[in-house]
């Protein structure tokens, strides 16, 4: 069976579409981190963050209703407690999070044993009969200040220095403007996922940070089997346009690149769908990141190649440059 | 006659290595020193607790804080052996860093209380009421002379002097009483603290600048209350701060239980534990009782008073009883941290996390699911789209499955809920390697090629790209594992794995059987 057998599709012809849809997708992104920020989970704020199951034993006890649990939290002293439902109503399950930057009061060692209190107090039907630590509470993070904001500057330092070992990696392999334009696109993914991340108020977790990780191995990886294609094909083929071998090269590398993109988005998906709630954004991450990192493989870094050689040097450097031998 | 190669030699190895830590896995009964090679799941697959500790070496010098947290770790792993966890894990992290965890505990505040309990015991001497009166009315008057660095004081110093002008009635501050002692009031023995100034009374306690408005030698110290959140009433004690006995004076400390017919209301029925001295300990403590009969002896945890009795005569023996309305399990805890030595210096949490064990079983079961369908849709895909070269890829992505769990085992790693989520990916990538060569080999066989020579033209072509794309990948995920912690490693070192497992099945495994089995003598068709 074969799929986009010997394609020949326009991929730089459609570039400028491309370029516009990608700079509009960049300043959505770039408009949502700004207007929205983004919403870090209390791995980086400190905080806590606590999953309780809800549910009494007793089943003529009515189920909590999540109003109820807010109220009895904010005469509390948590007036900032996000609460969420886990599941659906009746499980009555929820995701209760107090972050510390927004939190009045200080969110210390003790909050989750204060957290803890609190509910058993004001909830005896739900609680009794159940032993709190094991059947009530499904996980609890407590995370101090100290931490949250070393491991803050600890990922952004990750993604940067990820993005420039690839960079030096790219330019050992190939020729600068290949290698800055690879960055380009990965630039460009990132931003696009961070942006829809802010725009949809999901929270930013370590594991989305180790998502934006292997998104930027994933994504330059398909960049690279395309870019090696280009450069060998450009060695074959002196004298053609450069525009018209790059373009041969997307394609005949096209049937792979959406073969591996489909086989890694079939296993994201099935993560997304089956993967369980914990890892639900994580999963989603990766599917958006295998989606843009193949979108901007194909229609991005090698265009933005073309673009940049044609502006700095003319059609015959611009072979040689590009084919130098490392 | 086949010549000897590498190739076949590095496929038996790979096979053997896989099977070997995959069989604990797998089959039941195996000897002990083969099942011990089993893989283990990390906390968030089992449930349990995890608390990342720092250790205040402030106070010490630069020597002994080196070794501070390495005998913090020693104690800390003492008291959690005694506690009784099945495979606890303490590990330094960095310069003065403990993660501990312990799998399926789910008790954890006692867990976290025992870890962080520090045990300071001494025996103390309460002072005499003539005496405490001095000490209270000193520092009256020292606080009195130095109001403003007692902020809270001096508020309620304003207030009760409004108070007084208003009501012009001098009786509610009776004269001569100084702000300090309007918080507590005579009781039964000594002196009592109503619950409404309990915190006021702890943070000023613990105030450096309060201890030096306390006359020299001598200390206060609140009694034991019920319950950490009960709202009663508590006692507060002058004690001579000369350290009569000490924790070091213990050579052991065991829970006992009272009979129900003693005539002790504070044993009566309850744990209670009893000490036995040193042998040194036991002298100084017969010459202690002996030198203050009819005082009271305070004995003295963590700067809190637990019991005071009264010393009616001379005690020989070296045994005393510490009592203090405990449940049975606060006893237990308390003996566990009295015969295992104090913390060199002080810990605090700096991040927990408490997982339960039904969270990590549904995330094993729906984990394994994703990974179950993800792996099914792609083996389809590739046997559908490559036929035979489909097959071969499949049964090589099996492996390559078995593989990275089988590293695992190997490397005695852990493996978590991301980096479940790394194996699952993988499975998506691994066929990368063989797509490309496929791909490639499809190129030359239109090109008119033999399969033979379409073969070796596209995996001699394919394999530079394949090297090129996968260390990029390799490179995100050696930066992730030096960020990262705990389950975010974990996923970190699948992917890795995964990566070179699938790098050896595309271009050593896949090739071989290629070469061995499918372009075979003259064939002129390759199904692929």
């Amino acid at each position: 069976m074969r799929l986009m057998q010997n394609t020949n599709i326009n991929f730089v012809g459609m570039r400028k579409i491309a370029y516009v849809i990608s700079v509009i997708l960049i300043l959505a992104g770039v408009v949502g981190l700004f207007v929205r920020g983004l919403n870090w989970s209390i791995d980086f704020t400190s905080g806590v963050a606590a999953k309780v199951d809800m549910k009494a034993a007793d089943s003529s006890v009515p189920p909590i209703m999540i109003d109820e649990l807010r109220t009895v939290l904010k005469n509390n002293g948590f007036p900032e407690a996000e609460i969420q439902h886990v599941g659906p109503v009746d499980d009555a399950t929820f995701m209760i999070k107090i972050k510390s930057a927004e939190s009045k009061a200080e969110v210390s060692g003790d909050t989750k044993n204060v957290i803890i209190d609190i509910i058993t107090q004001n909830f005896p039907k739900h609680v009794e009969g159940r032993d709190v630590n094991r059947d009530v509470i499904e996980e609890i993070y407590e995370v101090g200040p100290k931490v949250g904001s070393e491991l803050r500057t600890n990922s952004m330092l990750a993604v940067v220095i990820a993005l420039i070992l690839m960079i030096v990696y790219i330019w050992f392999r190939f020729e600068l403007t290949f290698g800055l334009m690879a960055i380009a696109a990965l630039a460009h993914d990132v931003i696009i996922i961070v942006g829809i991340f802010a725009l949809t108020g999901k929270e930013i977790t370590i594991q989305i940070i180790a998502a934006l990780l292997t998104i930027v191995g994933y994504s330059i990886n398909d960049t690279i089997v395309i870019f090696d294609r280009i450069r060998e094909d450009l060695k074959l083929r002196r004298k053609e346009p450069i525009s018209q071998v790059i373009n041969d090269s997307i394609n005949e590398t096209l049937s792979r690149t959406v073969i591996t993109s489909g086989t890694t988005f079939i296993t994201a998906l099935s993560l997304y769908l089956f993967g369980g709630t914990v890892l639900n954004d994580f999963a989603f991450a990766i599917c958006l990141g295998v989606f843009f990192g193949t979108y901007s493989s194909i229609f991005v870094a090698s265009n933005l190649v073309i673009d940049i050689t044609k502006a700095t040097h003319k059609e015959k450097q611009a072979v040689q440059h590009l084919t130098r031998r490392k | 006659m086949k010549k000897f190669s590498w190739r076949g030699l590095s496929i038996i190895i790979f096979i053997c290595v896989t099977a070997f830590y995959l069989a604990p896995l797998a089959i039941p009964n195996l000897p002990e020193w083969w099942a011990q090679h089993k893989l283990k799941l990390g906390l968030d697959l089992k449930g349990g607790m995890q608390i990342l500790l720092e250790v205040d070496t402030s106070a010490l010098s630069a020597a002994d804080a080196r070794g501070a947290v390495d005998q913090n770790i020693k104690i800390i792993r003492e008291r959690i052996d005694q506690f009784g966890v099945a495979e606890p894990s303490i590990q330094k992290l960095g310069e003065n860093r403990i993660m501990v965890q312990l799998p399926g505990v789910s008790d954890f505040q006692a867990a976290e209380n025992l870890i962080k309990q520090t045990a300071m015991l001494e025996f103390k001497v309460v002072a005499q009421p003539d005496e405490a009166k001095r000490v209270l009315d000193t520092i009256d008057a020292n606080i009195n002379a130095n109001l403003s660095f007692f902020p809270a004081l001096a508020e309620l110093d304003k207030l009760d002097k409004e108070i007084v002008v208003d009501t012009l009635n001098a009786d509610t501050t009776p004269a001569g009483q100084g702000v300090f002692s309007s918080l507590i009031r005579p009781g039964e023995m000594g002196y009592e603290v109503s619950w409404d100034n309990v915190r006021l009374i702890n943070e000023l306690l613990a105030d450096s600048l309060f201890k030096q408005a306390v006359p020299a030698g001598w200390q206060l110290a609140l009694e034991r209350s019920e319950t950490a959140t009960s709202r009663e009433d508590r006692a507060l004690h002058v004690l001579s701060s000369a350290v009569e006995l000490s924790g070091a004076d213990l050579s052991r400390a065991k829970v006992e239980y009272g009979s129900s017919t003693s005539t002790d209301p504070r044993i009566a029925n309850k744990p209670y534990i009893s000490i036995e001295m040193k042998r040194e300990g036991a002298r100084k403590f017969e010459q202690v009782t002996n030198d203050n009969v009819g005082k009271r002896l305070a004995i003295v945890l963590d700067d809190v008073v637990y019991s005071a009795p009264n010393i009616q005569e001379r005690i020989a023996g070296g045994r005393a009883q510490i009592t203090g309305r405990f449940t049975s399990q606060e006893a237990n805890e308390l003996a566990i941290v009295l015969n295992t030595g104090n913390l060199i210096a002080p810990i605090s949490p700096a991040s927990t996390s408490i997982i339960g064990a039904t969270l990590g079983a549904d995330s094993i079961k729906s984990g394994s699911m994703a990974g179950l369908i993800g792996l099914i849709v792609v083996m389809f895909f590739m046997l559908v789209y490559y036929k035979v070269g489909g097959f071969v890829t499949d049964f090589a992505l099996i492996f390559n499955v078995g593989f990275i769990l089988a590293m695992l085992t190997a490397f005695g790693a852990t493996l978590t809920l991301p980096g479940i989520a790394g194996i699952i990916l993988t499975i998506g990538m691994a066929v990368d390697a063989n797509v490309l060569v496929f791909e490639r080999i499809r190129e030359e066989l239109d090109q008119g090629k033999t399969p033979r020579s379409a073969c070796d033209a596209g995996y001699k072509r394919a394999t530079i790209t394949v090297w090129d794309a996968n260390i990029t990948t390799l490179i995100a995920a050696i930066v992730l594992y030096q960020f990262g912690t705990g389950p975010i490693r974990g996923f970190a070192v699948t992917l890795t794995i995964g990566i070179i497992g699938s790098m050896f099945c595309a271009l050593v495994f896949v090739r071989s059987i290629f070469d061995t089995f499918i372009i075979t003598g003259t064939k002129k068709t390759l199904s692929l």
